[in-house]
């Protein structure tokens, strides 16, 4: 088993390597990061275009480029962005950012989303279940943008009806708060609700409908019937016996949802003005900036890729059948 | 059962000497159940009583739906939701009807406890067994019972049960034990808390013979050590006949008949329960005799006409049976039967009351054997799969013998049986067969034609002449097609002109005993032993020469298996087919086949006539099978001294050397050493033992296993 997943991790290394290489080179053909100094009036000599183009190594071939990126990479430098600034120095806080958001995001999501997917198998039909698809379906329906949105201004009309500031919706702290530390960390709770729930309603409404199918099927089995028949109740049947086999599918969905938020999740940083790793993508490619878009696709492919190990890791733990 | 030598396992040791007296730990009485349907309210259980005394084991018989799986549920409380169950079931005294699921789990387990039909899927796939096991001990330990005790009971439990190396075993998972052992499991759960009484629904059903033997008799040793009354719940008379003290036989919800099983069997009074007996294929009756099926369904429980639910198929059906539903009234002493006409029957011979006729004979076999030419001929067929590992690099790591050298062959117009336990290669045999693509070793003809010559255009006009009919009715028709197209598809496929297909829709659904009007229907409209039907009647549609059956009855219920045996016969009598027909059912094999070849892990152990195989079965694997299977007669059955397997199969990726069988033999067991180390060392070879039979023992020698 370990020698599997380490095995695994050797593909992933690759695949992270080959999708880094397919953003950089596709970002270094559509770029063109000297048109804004071309462009500007009057024009630069064409001495200090060309300084420019060699600073930014664009008289080399795409591959060296890309070699000469990796190789700082490697070393924790991932070069300059266009305007001279080193990408290191902020891509440690934005990742940050971006990761608090994701995490919780995700965890919510599978959390809530599995509870619901069981609640609405195991009352089938009824009203709950009725009403959880419904809410599902609205919320899968809906864009993410747009729910963002419903959510700031829904948020502005509890503030108003509060009188007081409950929930933010700007940035991912007060700009230069004050105070104790439990102060502080409240202070960033109330920026964070609408964000994460942003995200992890999406999450929820997802899971909860696979959730709910698995269940299902493993509703009419005969082991569950085995289990009462031990003397479990029906409660503890479905939990211990139920819950845990259906359980099993989810865990090839886990790793895939946490790709399909990622891309959810730049959309809501722009929206909140959160400064993170989506929102950083949107500045790189509007100042066509290879560097940062090479990054935030390194660290994407590599938070996909480690939440597809993370997956594989738990289908192993969930099910003894593909333990090898 | 490691270690238990043949005599201390006779059928005779393990019974109770007659149903002890005492309280009742079961009273059911007037139980209805009923279920919501689209159709209306299904009355699945109409005013059912009995008892159960402590100690006794109980026989409910009776086809799928006659409302004795739902009847046990409700003892259980484990019926859905939806249900609607009245009456009373009372358990030492207490009334379960009504109690909290709370407090029926306090009772499930530990006083009453249950015994499912399908082995592969009672145990959840993701506990370990001994954790599985422990937890029924755990549940009703109130917090008493630590976890080290549970896990070292439920270890003592596989013991019980005889699964070898128990402390070791108990910590894999279901996936890892086959569908015998997964029963065994499922009984050392049940006795774990030592019940009062164990519920068995059909618990051998969906295993092999041999090892449906093994579980009988694991279920004896429960009942010895537990004391419990037991209620086994099965569709086939045969099973029960040795092991039950009472039968009750049930039909459309209600018991039709009960009684001693003695009497029972002897002197049944009711034509419902004759019809169960006589549709079982005997291995001790001499010859072949026509089996008596019982034609037409059960009959819907949503509606029921007044009058006897079974007249419809009754043979003894006069204008009174359709007025009133009879009582069950008494006939003898603690006999009794829902039959107006039970005074009547006197002849207890089944086929005379059904009136069947006798069987047919096919034409071509009124010629020699030597005569006729071979429709299918193997020679030293051989088909090995490898086993590989590593993802990136693919790497042969062992070999599965599946089939390993096997020569028979089938001439025209004759019934071939082949028959050994699952996973001894008789499917993958088939599927070389009618694969038509050349063998990894050996020959195949088929119609005097080697398979390795065939070109695309020649083995197409081979298939016609080759169909096959497969195991599973419910599975091997398309559900989305009507059945006129299930069975032009062969034909369109053949280029058949339009008008050649309507003709022969129609003659089709006659010749197999369907009615014509039938043809639009969807497959989901039918029985199970109609489906069986229709996918023959398929098979028939090119004028096949030869028909390759896989397994064709052993999913159907035995009264509607009768059905499709004799249509079968009927069949080859008419249109002078030639069948490979295979099974893991000997006694089945006997009433339809000619010659017969039984199997062991990818060799044919004894093959030849089936007089000369039945009649004097002279390899230990033919004579243990054969006793594996149970004969519909109390008396005899308890008398019968079974061989009982150890174990099971063992892997074909690393077959015993010498003789395969050995690992398994009783005879083996019992050769002094300077012999045994014959079985070891040399693979014995297919002796002759008279003009139509060989066998592949070194030390063949007779015995009584009938």
């Amino acid at each position: 088993m370990t020698g599997f997943l380490f095995r695994r991790l050797l593909n992933y290394i690759v695949l992270c390597l080959l999708a880094t290489f397919l953003a950089f080179s596709l970002a270094s053909l559509t770029f063109h990061p000297l048109d804004q100094l071309k462009q500007r009036n009057p024009p630069p000599p064409a001495a200090t275009i060309q300084a420019k183009a060699h600073e930014l190594r664009l008289d080399q071939p795409i591959p060296l480029r890309f070699a000469h990126w990796m190789g700082g990479a490697v070393r924790g430098d991932f070069g300059e962005t266009i305007n001279g600034t080193p990408i290191t120095a902020e891509l440690g806080r934005r990742v940050g950012v971006s990761l608090r958001l994701f995490l919780i995001g995700t965890v919510l999501g599978i959390g809530l989303g599995v509870l619901v997917g069981v609640v609405s198998a195991i009352r089938q039909y009824r009203f709950s279940d009725y009403f959880a698809t419904l809410l599902a379906f609205v919320v899968l329906s809906t864009p993410v943008f747009l729910l963002g949105t419903l959510l700031k201004f829904g948020a502005l009309q509890l503030n108003t009806a509060a009188g007081t500031t409950l929930l933010n919706f700007t940035g991912e702290s007060t700009p230069n708060f004050t105070g104790s530390f439990g102060a502080a960390v409240l202070d960033r709770l109330q920026h964070l609700v609408l964000p994460t729930l942003t995200i992890a309603l999406g999450q929820i409404a997802l899971y909860s409908r696979y959730q709910r199918s698995a269940m299902l099927d493993v509703l009419g089995s005969d082991f569950l019937r085995t289990a009462q028949a031990k003397g479990l109740t029906r409660r503890r049947a479905l939990f211990k016996h139920g819950l845990r086999t259906a359980l099993i599918p989810m865990a090839t969905l886990f790793a895939f949802g946490f790709g399909l938020l990622i891309t959810g999740g730049a959309f809501t940083e722009q929206l909140f003005s959160w400064y993170g790793m989506g929102n950083w993508l949107v500045t790189g490619i509007t100042t066509q900036d290879t560097n940062i878009t090479a990054t935030v696709t390194l660290f994407v492919a590599v938070c996909v890729l480690v939440s597809g190990w993370l997956s594989d890791l738990l289908y192993a733990v969930l099910d003894p059948r593909v333990r090898l | 059962m490691s270690g238990a030598t043949p005599d201390r396992l006779a059928g005779g040791t393990l019974r109770a000497s007659g149903p002890p007296a005492g309280a009742p730990v079961l009273e059911v009485a007037d139980l209805e159940v009923s279920f919501p349907s689209e159709s209306g309210r299904v009355h699945a259980v109409r005013g059912l009583s009995y008892t159960v005394s402590p100690g006794e084991v109980l026989g409910i018989v009776g086809e799928s739906g006659s409302g004795k799986s739902v009847s046990s549920l409700a003892v259980m409380g484990l019926l859905p939701e939806q249900a609607r169950v009245s009456g009373s079931i009372r358990f030492r005294g207490r009334e379960l009807i009504g109690l909290a699921d709370a407090e029926l789990a306090r009772i499930r387990g530990r006083r009453v406890a249950m015994i499912f039909q399908d082995p592969l899927s009672a145990l959840t796939p993701v506990y370990s067994v001994g954790d599985q096991i422990a937890e029924a001990v755990l549940v009703h330990g109130d917090g008493r019972v630590s976890r080290r005790d549970a896990a070292n009971r439920a270890v003592e439990l596989l013991d019980l049960v005889g699964i070898p190396n128990a402390a070791a075993r108990a910590k894999a998972f279901p996936h890892e034990f086959s569908g015998g052992m997964r029963q065994r499991v499922v009984i050392a759960m049940a006795i774990a808390n030592d019940p009062d009484l164990i519920i068995a629904d059909e618990p051998t059903t969906a295993l092999d013979v041999t090892v449906q033997a093994q579980v009988l008799e694991v279920l004896g040793t429960a009942r010895e050590v537990t004391g419990a009354g037991i209620v086994i719940i099965t569709h086939d008379m045969g099973v029960v006949a040795g092991f039950a003290d009472r039968v009750m036989v049930m039909y459309a919800g209600r018991a039709v008949e009960t009684g001693p099983v003695d009497e029972i069997y002897r002197r049944p009074r009711m034509p419902y329960t004759l019809g169960l007996l006589g549709s079982i294929p005997r291995l001790d009756a001499a010859g072949r005799q026509r089996l008596v099926p019982i034609e037409g369904q059960p009959p819907s429980l949503v509606d029921l006409p007044p009058g006897c639910p079974f007249a419809p198929r009754c043979p003894m059906v006069v204008d009174a049976c359709r007025a009133e539903e009879p009582p069950l009234a008494e006939v003898s002493a603690g006999h009794r039967a829902a039959c107006i006409r039970s005074h009547e029957i006197t002849d207890d011979d089944p086929a005379a009351v059904f009136g069947v006729p006798p069987l047919a004979e096919p034409e071509a076999t009124v010629r020699p054997r030597q005569d006729r030419d071979a429709v299918l001929e193997l020679d030293n067929l051989v088909k090995h799969y490898p086993v590989t590992k590593g993802t990136v690099v693919r790497r042969r790591v062992g070999t599965v013998h599946a089939v390993d050298g096997i020569s028979l062959d089938i001439v025209e117009g004759e019934t071939l049986g082949l028959v050994g336990e699952s996973g001894c290669g008789k499917t993958t045999t088939l599927m070389e067969i009618l694969g038509l693509t050349p063998p990894m070793g050996g020959r195949i003809a088929v119609l005097g034609r080697d398979v390795a010559t065939l070109d695309r255009r020649t083995r197409k006009a081979v298939r016609r002449d080759l169909q096959v009919v497969f195991q599973d009715p419910m599975a091997s028709l398309d559900p989305r097609l009507p059945i006129a197209d299930v069975l032009a598809e062969p034909m369109r496929v053949h280029g058949v002109d339009r008008e050649r297909i309507a003709a022969r829709i129609p003659e089709l659904l006659r010749l197999v005993g369907l009615r014509p009007e039938h043809a639009s229907r969807y497959p989901g409209e039918f029985s199970g032993g109609q489906r069986q039907r229709i996918s023959i009647a398929r098979a028939l549609a090119l004028e096949p020469k030869l028909l390759v059956l896989d397994e064709p009855v052993s999913a159907l219920d035995v009264s509607i298996q009768a059905g499709v045996i004799n249509l079968l016969h009927d069949l080859r009598a008419k249109l002078g087919l030639a069948y490979l027909f295979v099974a893991h059912d000997l006694s089945v094999v006997r009433h339809i086949a000619d010659r017969v070849a039984v199997m062991y892990l990818g060799k044919i152990v004894e093959i030849g006539a089936v007089d000369a195989v039945f009649g004097n079965p002279l390899h230990p694997y033919t004579q243990a099978l054969l006793s594996a299977i149970p004969i519909p007669d109390p008396a005899r059955e308890r008398q019968r001294e079974r061989i009982v397997l150890t174990g099971d199969l063992p892997s074909p990726a690393d077959p015993p050397s010498g003789c395969r069988f050995r690992t398994r033999c009783f005879l083996f067991r019992s050769l002094p050493e300077e012999q045994r180390a014959r079985c070891v060392e040399q693979e014995p070879a297919r002796d002759p033992h008279g003009p139509d039979h060989r066998v592949a023992c070194h030390w063949a020698r007779p015995r009584d296993v009938i």
